[in-house]
């Protein structure tokens, strides 16, 4: 395929479509600007795709990860720390990259969090409360430069259109039964109620009532009931049939791209979805200033340009990092002198928890949703007092009743037990219905020592190279992941369980093949510091003010919870900031 | 479905397949999407599942993978054996399909072996890995227990397994024992449209009710005996 070729210049190139990108491109398309959408992955849809006749297949879609993007199509390079070689992720792993327009808001759980207004904060607020000598040494503890109040409506119209399920805890300033009296004050209720309890939900429930904690039902975007979002689009309510994370929903009840956004977007002449074309960067006018499109490939290998006033990076966490440095966008985090912004404010999500074993109990499983769950907040955040306990933030504790699968499941036996043979066999036949797990998501901050960078060797299939990624976790996640982990086990004993195995992802080395968390955060982060942010708090490049980015990568930290309502909210706050300032300004929306 | 969108939706998708490229503005190879398409409520031409029927395996590798699998999961009073069950036949379709092929996997070079955190790092597909990984299993029995793993007794199948699981055979041993032990439970525990989990037998040993979507009438009887019996995609063809 000889040369470039070039399509007609829009006004705004968006590059992954999935949650941020659909979002984002509702509202511009919205006010009137012309938008064409970039997904490497294919279109994908509810009927024509996932339907109830093909979606309750654990081993092509759980297993085998159908709907998720191979390796051989990227990847990334992974090491624990700087002086190790970085090799290639090679297999399915923690990084679950979206595949198709939707992107892994087509495949993932439903958990749709709020942050605690402590995560957007955590510079100043530790500071204020414990003094620096609490944190362990080389942690970047900053604050996003956009607080939780600021960001409320935006949460609030993202649930609207996802239709969440949940019960509110703290109504414009009063704190309300049974939601989560932690959570920040919200404008109005949830879109639709909260969802139904499991037994296991129950005991757990019961057992932290009574412990004095304060138990509420996970905000779901696996949706309770019938909702019609505020872009005109019906949704049904969820079934329960346990087969949310890594599939697509086959009845319209799981918050999606595909279920919530596209439908209404689709229709408008201003707005072209090129699916099956990859974006291999943006290319910069001669001043180095502005943007001038970008350049991609289609699925016959031809090259294109396609021109655009505004860029706007919408794709996974890892691939906004690596478009910006392939782009040459931003200054890259420098390890050694600890300067640099992109590839700086790596996070990913500490986990612990307690797998249960009871004696004479009947969960079906199988009756699930990717978000169902009860959680405490006691110990997420700064909701508890952390003077002497040696670290900052914390975990949501939480029961989940997800799924059933029992391919998936086939280790969920006491240990000890062999893992194949007559024992196995008669053990998992047991524990199948009698086990359960207490699993703590606890938060993520960055550290000096972990950051992403263009690998010096391994490449894509363009030629273009992988990011590295070097993380491990610090003293601070041990700590609190082994804080909470002893709550877990606490509350286990407390249910009945008779027998307690605690689990403790960070305390050896990480591994991108440990499953238990696949929210990787950070990289581009927001912030009020170009010294320490790559982005300010609409998602614009401090360097190049007509590229946006949004995603996971904005975070400067994670908090104890899944990450996609603040992703949404962060779209939907930048394309306000794109319509309401941009458009008349074009320069920098914050000055440096 | 409404057949005028019907008809301009195979037209978009046709005319897209078969433009010269460049000759129109939008990017030829590139699946271009308006109001028209995302009317088709047709099954998309890849979304039905990737069925194989081909064989990779030799008569006598499924003779050994068979009797590897039935002392992973043995038969036993409540559910068939691995073999019985299909598992043998599971893994040989999934070793001609897409997957023995390691499809998905990331396979460019250097290849180095690394920390284990860094995860497995061979260059090799599950096709290579099966046969040579039999190969290797069946020298290494016949040099040790003076016969092929079929014909040794159990306990000696069972103490030889465990201490490939070990590592006493080597890394590769270890992970080649890994990956056996994967494929059984999936072919034990997969829908049967794969050709494993005969009469649903893994589900009904741990009382998993398949291919259901709607347990709202379910979920108001917390801790209840349900009594369900499984489904398969296979009954909703």
């Amino acid at each position: 395929m000889s040369g470039t070729k070039t399509r007609e210049k829009a006004d705004v190139v968006i590059v992954g479509l999935g949650w941020s990108g659909s979002l984002i491109a509702e509202e511009l398309t919205r006010a009137g600007l012309n938008v064409v959408a970039l997904e490497r992955g294919k279109w994908r849809d509810t009927a024509t795709d996932f339907p109830p006749a093909i979606d309750m297949d654990e081993l092509r879609w759980a297993t085998r990860r159908g709907m998720m993007q191979p390796q051989a199509v990227e990847t990334v390079t992974f090491r624990n720390n700087s002086e190790q070689e970085a090799l290639p992720v090679r297999e399915w792993n923690c990084f679950q990259f979206g595949w198709n327009v939707g992107g892994a808001g087509t495949h993932w759980a439903g958990m749709t969090w709020r942050f605690n207004p402590w995560d957007f904060e955590v510079g100043s607020k530790v500071r204020q409360r414990y003094g620096q000598a609490e944190t362990t040494p080389g942690l970047q503890l900053q604050d996003w430069g956009i607080t939780y109040d600021e960001l409320e409506p935006y949460y609030d119209r993202f649930e609207k259109i996802a239709g969440t399920s949940g019960t509110a805890g703290h109504l414009n300033g009063s704190i309300k039964p049974h939601g989560n009296p932690f959570e920040g004050s919200r404008s109005s209720e949830y879109p639709t109620p909260a969802l139904k309890d499991t037994r296991w939900m129950g005991m757990f429930r019961e057992t932290t009532t009574a412990m004095g904690y304060h138990p509420f039902t996970i905000p779901a975007g696996n949706i309770s009931s019938e909702w019609t979002n505020p872009l005109g689009v019906r949704m049904g309510p969820c079934t329960y049939c346990g087969y949310c994370e890594m599939f697509g929903c086959g009845n319209w009840s799981k918050s999606s791209p595909q279920a919530c956004v596209l439908p209404a977007l689709t229709g408008r002449d201003n707005f072209t979805i090129l699916a099956e074309a990859e974006v291999l960067h943006a290319t910069l006018a001669e001043d180095g200033k502005t943007a001038k499109g970008v350049v991609f490939i289609d699925a016959n290998g031809q090259r294109w340009e396609q021109p655009a006033d505004i860029v706007i990076f919408t794709a996974y966490q890892i691939d906004n990092i690596r478009l910006l440095l392939l782009s040459k966008i931003g200054k890259p985090y420098d390890h050694k002198t600890g300067t640099g912004v992109v590839g700086r404010g790596y996070a990913y999500q500490t986990i612990s928890g307690a797998n249960l074993f009871f004696d004479d109990e009947r969960f079906n499983p199988f009756i699930g949703a990717g978000a169902l769950g009860v959680q405490i907040d006691d110990y997420n955040a700064d909701n508890f007092d952390h003077a002497g306990l040696g670290f900052v933030g914390g975990a949501g504790i939480m029961a989940f009743s997800t799924n059933g699968r029992p391919i998936g499941m086939a280790d969920s036996v006491p240990q000890g037990t062999p893992r194949w043979g007559a024992k196995w066999k008669q053990a998992y036949a047991k524990s199948y219905q009698t086990s359960a797990t207490i699993f703590n998501q606890g938060t993520s901050f960055a550290h000096r020592d972990v950051f992403a960078d263009l690998d010096p060797t391994y490449t894509d299939r363009h030629g273009q190279p992988l990011l590295r990624v070097t993380f491990d976790y610090n003293e601070n996640d041990r700590r609190m992941a082994k804080y909470t982990m002893d709550k877990a086990v606490e509350i286990g004993k407390k249910a009945g369980a008779s027998r307690i195995e605690p689990f403790n992802s960070a305390e050896g080395a990480n591994t991108p093949y440990d499953q238990r968390s696949t929210h990787t955060t950070g990289g581009a982060v927001i912030g009020a510091d170009p010294a320490t942010s790559a982005l300010n708090r609409y998602g614009q490049t401090w360097d190049v003010h007509n590229v946006f980015v949004v995603g996971a990568s904005s975070f400067p930290n994670n908090g104890g919870y899944n990450p996609t309502a603040t992703v949404g909210a962060l779209a939907l706050y930048c394309a306000r900031g794109i319509i309401e300032k941009y458009l008349d300004t074009r320069g920098p929306l914050v000055e440096a | 479905m409404n057949r005028k969108n019907e008809k301009s939706a195979l037209g978009r998708r046709k005319f897209l397949a078969l433009a010269p490229t460049g000759a129109v503005a939008a990017a030829a190879g590139a699946a271009l999407l308006d109001s028209e398409t995302r009317h088709d409520t047709r099954l998309s031409q890849d979304a039905l599942p990737p069925l194989v029927a081909d064989s990779y395996l030799t008569d006598a590798e499924k003779a050994l993978v068979s009797a590897v699998f039935d002392r992973l999961i043995p038969a036993d009073d409540a559910a068939l054996g691995a073999s019985d069950a299909g598992c043998v036949a599971f893994l040989d379709r999934q070793l001609a399909g897409p997957w023995g092929l390691a499809a998905t996997r990331y396979r460019a070079g250097p290849f180095k072996p690394g920390t284990p955190e860094q995860g497995d790092q061979s260059p090799f597909t599950p096709r290579e890995r099966y046969r040579s990984g039999l190969k290797a299993l069946e020298t290494r029995c016949t040099k040790s227990e003076g016969k092929g793993f079929a014909q040794i007794a159990p306990e000696r199948q069972d103490a030889f397994l465990q201490d490939m699981e070990a590592g006493r055979h080597g890394p590769d041993g270890k992970a080649f024992f890994e990956m056996m032990l994967q494929n059984v439970r999936e072919g034990y525990f997969a829908d049967p449209l794969y050709g494993g989990n005969k009469g649903m037998t893994g589900w009904k040993l741990v009382g998993f009710p398949g291919a259901r979507y709607d347990y709202r009438a379910e979920i108001d009887r917390p801790g209840a005996d349900l009594g369900l019996a499984p489904i398969s995609l296979m009954d909703r063809g």
